[in-house]
């Protein structure tokens, strides 16, 4: 069992946990997740590793309660536990030096921007973020960004806070402007916005790394739930990713792929609801 | 007792058939199919033994099992002594009476085999092995071991692991277990149906073993949670069995729309996590009316028979040889067929259509005919020119294999490998790092369950005695 130390709301349906897991505190590196799962009997939940704390031995984990498993998890309050919590598992993040980076986070993906963000920083690197959601309460993790970005811009859709529009503008912008073209840029978010910031940044050159989440059941490589079509091959984004060269991924499949359980998952969620009505 | 029968009256006995689950209930759910001996039954086999002198029947078996003296004391009605000396030789004999491949391997070697059938040693080795976990009969421990003591750790719980683990655990070793997933047995537990292995039988069998003093902690993944390098400072010795791999690709196009699983994620949905048969269960599963499961070993025949139960009207094995060539066990092959299993023999997979919404609905099919025999030994399969066909499908599984997993030995750069990324190890499955032992899939690629063990048994061995080593 891992204990919840630490369960705080951030925005609509997103919490912040903290979590003791000694060992993957000790061993996590940026760009890493974890497996979880609530209880006996529920799904196995691919979450990224937001921050670690080795002299503790916690680890503070995003979620977005978008299902059902999720929301059993973040359900969870502090004082009690998970049942599993298995990692680091992934590739972690290649911090290399490229002077200015733009750091681009979408909605919940804004939770695993941070960490890569941190480290980059922390490599020396000058970030500027900018980050985007549907509005206002959306918008997380914006203190924290500000911190180590040397320029923070955020966009919402209805225009309640910041920018009115897709963070694809301000990036734009940034690509158009020799004094402010980034060296690289990394992307988390919904499928549609990492796919709309390749395609911005590839006619320009600038290498763009994007941090994928396909549906995902051991984490370990065994089942190939997880393959994602990059430069046409199969990889497997739980031993391979989940960062990826932004260029060379499929979005497409990876969103249809993605659909797979979504009709089942609410009819599952209605199911449930009904029970606990009843 | 009665007085012992002649050799004339013991050749007299017919081989016993084990009762088995009617095909008509199989599809209602789970159950075992097999339903084992009743005690008349197995002492009645047992007295088929002749008790040769030669013993080729241990010579068959990959861990070495005792199996004359087992089926004697058996045979005697002395149930206690025949599952000491089955227990002393076999770790999990409860699974390996189930899912043993015996008549390509103990029986295949029977002297009764040779004019009419071999002495139905699976079963008796099962029989004898259920008898024990009921009657609470605990393992022999060797108290004899000069190097008790030490320290050991053992990288995944399947098969290779948890023999490796009892056997140093017996000879008095303080042995951990390191398991990835949430829970034991590993390819026992997410590979194997229940219909032909319950999880209860993995339980028991890995009860046994904590009851020995072995310590099991899951969620733990070598190379990622901790490495190899920790390890080896931490223990006197390491066991590397972390099994199963990658699923490798058909490589054909359509593989990435919905419905297409590869067999380890099918099995492990179903099996692990309760897909599609508890409805407790929160993990979702494709459930097809018309399945093809490509492939024809036994891991393909877990996935067609495991389609069928979850309700598939057609569930059929798409094969690119003929049934004569195909890995898969006698017995599985004849209990699909009896479920209504269709065998799409001489025909490969081409490409997987969908529907216009990304899910699977058809599969393009070559019909094959068989050329001669390649580097294994069987007959190529050859494309007939211009045979095609397109079956009506909307779940795909690709039973076709794995290849190496990265995970540990990425992370160990100094362990040495095969071209094909396995472990390389020697015949007690020493690698080439001091102290690191390693068997199982992960130095044979995708194997059975009784070579697992029986690398498990040979690398305990070896560790015993590199411990006892000044």
């Amino acid at each position: 069992m891992f204990e919840i130390l630490e369960n705080e709301i951030l925005a609509p349906q997103l919490h912040r946990l903290v979590v003791r897991a000694p060992r993957v505190a000790a061993a996590r590196q940026a760009g890493q997740f974890v497996i979880v799962r609530a209880a006996a009997g529920e799904e196995r939940i691919p979450l990224t590793i937001g921050d670690a704390d080795p002299v503790a031995g916690t680890i503070t984990l995003f979620v977005q309660a978008v299902g059902y498993s999720t929301g059993r998890i973040v359900a969870i309050p502090a004082g009690g536990a998970l049942r599993d919590v298995a990692g680091p598992l992934g590739v972690p993040t290649h911090i290399g030096q490229w002077g200015r980076v733009a750091c681009v986070g979408g909605g919940v993906g804004t939770a695993v921007l941070y960490p890569l963000a941190k480290a980059l920083a922390a490599a020396g690197n000058e970030v500027v973020t900018l980050i985007g959601g549907r509005a206002a309460p959306y918008i997380i993790l914006r203190d924290e960004l500000a911190v180590f970005s040397q320029e923070l811009v955020i966009t919402t859709e209805d225009g309640s806070l910041g920018r009115q529009g897709f963070v694809t503008a301000p990036l734009a912008e940034m690509i158009a402007d020799p004094a402010r073209r980034p060296g690289a840029v990394f992307a988390v978010g919904p499928v549609p916005m990492m796919k709309a910031v390749a395609a911005l940044t590839r006619p320009a050159g600038i290498e763009t790394v994007v941090s994928l989440n396909p549906v995902m059941i051991d984490g370990t490589g065994m089942c190939g739930g997880c393959r994602v079509v990059v430069d046409g091959e199969a990889k497997f984004a739980c031993v391979d990713g989940p960062e990826f060269d932004g260029h060379r991924v499929d979005f497409d499949t990876l969103s249809d792929r993605l659909a797979t359980y979504r009709e089942m998952e609410a009819a599952h969620r209605c199911r449930l609801a009904g029970k606990e009505a009843a | 007792m009665t007085a012992p029968l002649s050799v004339k009256e013991q050749l007299a006995i017919p081989r016993v058939k084990m009762a088995e689950l009617d095909p008509e209930l199989r599809r209602a759910g789970f159950a075992e199919v097999n339903r084992g001996l009743r005690l008349e039954e197995a002492l009645r086999e047992a007295q088929r033994c002749i008790q040769c002198k030669s013993r080729p029947c241990v010579q068959g078996c990959p861990v070495e099992v005792a199996i004359p003296e087992f089926i004697g004391a058996l045979a005697e009605n002395d149930l206690p002594g025949a599952a000491a000396i089955l227990r002393r030789d076999n770790a999990l004999p409860a699974v390996c009476g189930r899912v043993c491949p015996q008549e390509s391997q103990c029986e295949a070697q029977c002297v009764r085999g040779i004019k009419g059938e071999a002495v139905a040693i699976g079963y008796l080795e099962r029989f004898v092995a259920d008898w024990a976990l009921e009657h609470g009969e605990r393992s022999p421990v060797d108290a004899n071991s000069s190097s008790a003591g030490r320290a050991v750790a053992v990288v995944g719980c399947g098969p290779a692991g948890l023999t490796a683990a009892g056997e140093l655990a017996r000879k008095g070793h303080q042995v951990t277990i390191f398991e990835a997933l949430h829970d034991t047995g590993g390819v026992l537990r997410y590979g194997i149906p229940e219909f032909r292995l319950p999880k209860t039988i993995i339980d028991a069998e890995v009860a046994e073993l904590q009851a020995l003093g072995v310590r099991i902690e899951c969620n733990v993944i070598v190379g990622k949670t901790l490495t190899l390098e920790q390890l080896r400072a931490e223990y006197d010795a390491v066991f590397v069995a972390n099994g199963a791999g990658l699923p490798m690709m058909l490589d054909i196009p359509g593989e990435n729309f919905k419905g297409v699983y590869s067999a380890n994620e099918y099995l492990t949905r179903v099996n692990l996590m309760g897909a599609g048969r508890d409805s407790a269960a929160t993990t979702p599963i494709v459930i097809g009316r018309h399945v093809a499961v490509i492939g024809g070993g036994n891991t393909a025949m877990d996935c067609v028979r495991t389609a069928r139960r979850l309700g598939a009207e057609r569930a059929m094995i798409i094969y690119r040889r003929s049934e004569a060539e195909m890995p898969a066990r006698l017995e599985e092959i004849k209990h699909a067929k009896e479920e209504g299993v269709e065998f799409l023999m001489l025909t490969a997979p081409l490409a997987i259509g969908e529907d216009g919404k990304g899910w699977v609905a058809s599969l393009r099919c070559q019909r094959m005919e068989l050329g001669a025999p390649d580097a294994s030994g069987r007959c190529r399969p050859v494309a007939v020119a211009g045979a095609f066909f397109d079956l009506p499908v909307d779940v795909v599984i690709n039973a076709i294999g794995t290849r190496a997993n990265p995970l540990l030995t990425a992370s160990a750069p100094e362990l040495g490998l095969t071209r094909w990324g396995n472990i390389l190890s020697d015949e007690q499955g020493a690698t080439n790092l001091t102290g690191v032992y390693a068997g199982g899939d992960i130095v044979r690629g995708g194997a059975t369950v009784i070579l697992a063990m029986g690398d498990g048994k040979r690398a305990a061995a070896a560790i015993d005695d590199y411990l006892a080593s000044p």
